[in-house]
């Protein structure tokens, strides 16, 4: 990964956006206690980013129907810390796709998710979100990753409760472990600025 | 199960519409307990206006418009109409054929409202026309689709990809038919 | 996308402006796009527009078998997906003229039954979160979690269940089924819905913002083709199964609920109703379900019992000749149709007389009834839409197909 290559030269602590838990084995970090420090720190925000996501659920079709279900009382997605859903992308940080995507529907999309601030993430629930699902058809998007990245997919039609949520419990260890798509992009725009400069 | 559909024996439908469109039906016939109609295209609108005034017939609902491509026929497309009336319990499927060089039908809108999205709908999966609707433009698929997707001839993974958003009033016309 | 845009105007005209509702809106129920002009609250004019779920369900239709289409019929009205099935297969039953045992009828019955009531859960419960009355959601979803257990029971699927076959069910009721069932529609389910009515019924902000909203009067209702507790609410006394009946729906005793109001308030009145006489219908179909095979025994249409297909040389052949050469009805064209949530959802259905159909056109009933949206939201306050939208239970689905 782009973090562990390029910061253990400088004596300028690196604090980078979302970089990894430190190797241990003494070629990095070691023995530096304020680089020790803001990893530290970026565990921590990773470990708080992954507790309390605010979902935005776009629910198309019946997976929407099986994302309620998990919201309600007896899945209750609230004791992962998915308390706060938002309808407002402006106000979220993750985006559940639940449902087919059709090829009208897909530059709203798109507007949805550049609306919604840095840091994001996507979950591409079901099958038809995955890969267009059991439609092969002249109006369906085959995957919503041809549109915007997704960093879990989640397969079933539609999932049951358990599996959504064994898959949200993915992402929450994919963030803490800084391994989402927009953590490694800015790893590597900031590797690249520093190359650069 | 002929029950389902309720005595079509019963149905004056048939020997009205002869009485009144002459030798414009071409064909009526029972089966599974429906009754279907076929008539001219010329002659739809006097025939939906006797459908729905006359009093022994009375069909209050239009419930549905299907488009269906019959490739190799001509006509090629035929246009089956649904009605249902609630105070006699008749149903009857009044089909027309038209054909693929000029696709047009009169639109039943100003007798039911009911027509409005059912011939935008056969518009924008069949292209069959509809003369007098108010705003007979694309439906289902989206503004920028090209051909019509139930026909024969088109293949069931044709994508199409849209590329922006439309606004309903500024770009009112967007997926009308080509203009004559 | 919320772009804020005046249409030309003359210089004497009020400020107008266009509020672009959707497709992606809280209101969740469906994907489908409303573009106000507004002239300080009141509504000048308003399009709908929907298709944002278009997941070309009649052509897929064309390019598989007549029970390939099955779960594509279950994912139409996704939240009472067993109508949608038995819709169908009763099309192409009707078209094979065959008729299903007696017993897989009164399963059908009573699975679509329990739909219903999860689609007027559904209903009631995000109609009401729209209006900011959080609890029912989570009362009626927890009530639909009871029915999940039941249909997951018999399926395998809570969702989309794909039970029906062409000529009768995928497989029999597992045991203990009868006995869950019948302690669910006496217990928990009645109290789940004496529950929302005591939220609701008494209600007086529920009364303010449902009585006289979004009246549809009777005639303009079936001008545009409404039917089933929107068109009920409005006072037109049709119902599918009491007025074309279908597996003994008439022998049995239960009434159809009809309130001349047309408002908010009316349509929820008519559902809760028909919630409880749908448990009427469940209880006296489980008292009277009688034995015997759940699917036809016509080799050409059903696939023969497994067990036989292992040891007798004639099942084998049946199942070999039935999955290579499908089910082959004789041409034709049949319309068929049955009372799903929102009212008459009609299949038409034309065969080729070769194993994939040649033409499968479904008639939505929620279709029917949005296309009189533009006309209700004329001078309304913009407040209401989202009442009146969440009353006329919208499926997207079901309407975009």
């Amino acid at each position: 990964m782009a973090g562990a290559t390029s910061g253990n030269q400088s004596a300028i602590p690196i604090t980078t956006y979302g970089s990894p838990a430190p190797a241990r084995d003494g070629v990095a970090g070691g023995g530096m206690p304020l680089q020790w420090l803001t990893t530290r720190v970026d565990d921590f925000i990773n470990w708080a980013r992954g507790n309390s996501i605010w979902p935005m659920t776009y629910g198309t079709a019946c997976c929407g129907i099986e994302v309620m279900s998990v919201l309600s009382s007896h899945y209750d997605l609230a004791r992962f810390g998915f308390e706060v859903v938002r309808f407002s992308p402006r106000q979220a940080d993750l985006l559940i796709v639940a449902g087919t995507v059709v090829d009208k529907l897909a530059p709203v999309m798109k507007t949805i998710y550049q609306q919604m601030p840095d840091p994001k993430w996507v979950i591409a629930m079901g099958a038809c979100a995955s890969s267009g699902g059991f439609y092969r058809a002249y109006h369906v998007v085959q995957g919503i990753d041809e549109v915007i990245p997704v960093d879990v997919y989640v397969p079933g039609c539609p999932p049951t409760p358990e599996g959504l949520i064994y898959g949200i419990l993915e992402l929450k260890k994919k963030i803490e472990r800084g391994e989402t798509k927009p953590q490694i992009a800015a790893r590597e725009r900031a590797a690249q600025i520093e190359r650069q400069g | 199960m002929s029950e389902t559909m309720g005595p079509a024996a019963a149905n004056p439908t048939e020997r009205l519409l002869k009485e009144e469109l002459g030798d414009r039906v071409l064909a009526a016939s029972e089966s599974h307990g429906d009754l279907a109609v076929e008539i001219r295209p010329e002659a739809l609108l006097a025939a939906a206006r006797l459908l729905k005034e006359h009093p022994a017939l009375d069909y209050c609902y239009l419930m549905d418009i299907a488009a269906v491509d019959h490739l190799g026929q001509d006509p090629r497309f035929a246009v089956l109409y649904n009605f249902y009336s609630l105070r006699h319990g008749h149903r009857v499927r009044i089909r027309v054929r038209v054909p693929e060089d000029a696709p047009v039908l009169d639109s039943l809108y100003s007798l039911w409202p009911a027509a409005d999205w059912f011939e935008r709908e056969a518009w924008d999966l069949m292209g069959v026309q509809f003369r007098g609707h108010p705003r007979l433009v694309r439906i289902l698929t989206h503004p920028e689709f090209v051909g019509h997707a139930l026909r024969k001839d088109y293949h069931s993974a044709e994508r199409h990809r849209l590329s922006r958003t439309y606004d309903l009033f500024l770009e009112e016309k967007a997926g009308a038919p080509p203009a004559e | 996308m919320t772009t804020i845009t005046t249409p030309p105007m003359t210089p004497t005209a009020p400020e107008r402006m266009v509020v672009n509702i959707g497709p992606q809106h809280p209101a969740t129920h469906g994907t489908f796009r409303i573009e106000c002009v507004l002239e300080g609250e009141r509504i000048i004019e308003s399009r709908t527009e929907i298709g944002y779920l278009h997941r070309c369900f009649e052509k897929m239709s064309e390019t598989h078998d007549y029970w390939g289409v099955i779960p594509y019929t279950d994912r139409l009205n996704y939240c009472s997906p067993m109508i949608n099935g038995v819709g169908y297969a009763m099309a192409v039953e009707k078209l094979l003229g065959i008729t299903i045992p007696k017993r897989a009828q009164y399963i059908r019955v009573i699975l679509s039954e329990l739909s219903r009531i999860m689609d007027h859960m559904v209903c009631v419960g995000t109609s009401l979160v729209d209006l900011g009355a959080i609890t029912n959601f989570w009362y009626s979803f927890r009530a639909r979690e009871v029915i999940y257990d039941l249909l997951e029971a018999c399926c395998g699927s809570r969702l989309t269940v794909s039970y029906v076959r062409i000529g009768g069910l995928a497989a029999d009721l597992p045991p203990g089924w009868v006995e869950h069932c019948r302690k669910l529609i006496r217990k928990d389910i009645p109290q789940a819905i004496s529950e929302l009515d005591k939220l609701n019924l008494k209600n007086p902000i529920f009364r303010l913002r449902g009585q006289g909203v979004g009246v549809m009067p009777r005639e303009r209702a079936i001008a545009w083709g409404w039917t089933g507790p929107c068109a009920r609410a409005s006072g037109v006394d049709y119902d599918v199964r009491r007025d074309i009946p279908y597996y003994d729906y008439d022998q049995f005793d239960w009434i159809v609920p009809v309130e001349q109001g047309g408002d908010v308030f009316s349509r929820y009145q008519v559902r809760m109703e028909e919630m409880r006489q749908s448990l009427r219908i469940i209880e006296q179909y489980l008292d009277h379900l009688p034995g015997g095979p759940v699917i036809v025994d016509d080799r050409r249409i059903a696939l023969p019992p497994k067990n036989e297909v292992y040891t007798n040389i004639e099942a084998l052949m049946a199942h070999f000749k039935l999955i290579m050469h499908g089910i082959l009805p004789p041409p034709g064209e049949v319309y068929s149709c049955v009372e799903g949530g929102n009212g008459e959802l009609g299949f038409t259905i034309i065969s080729d007389g070769t194993r994939k159909p040649y033409r499968v056109k479904v008639r939505p009933p929620c279709f029917a009834v949005f296309q009189a949206f533009d006309e209700m939201l004329r001078g309304i306050v913009i407040a209401d839409v989202v009442a009146i939208l969440g009353s006329l239970n919208i499926i997207a689905g079901e309407l975009d197909r």
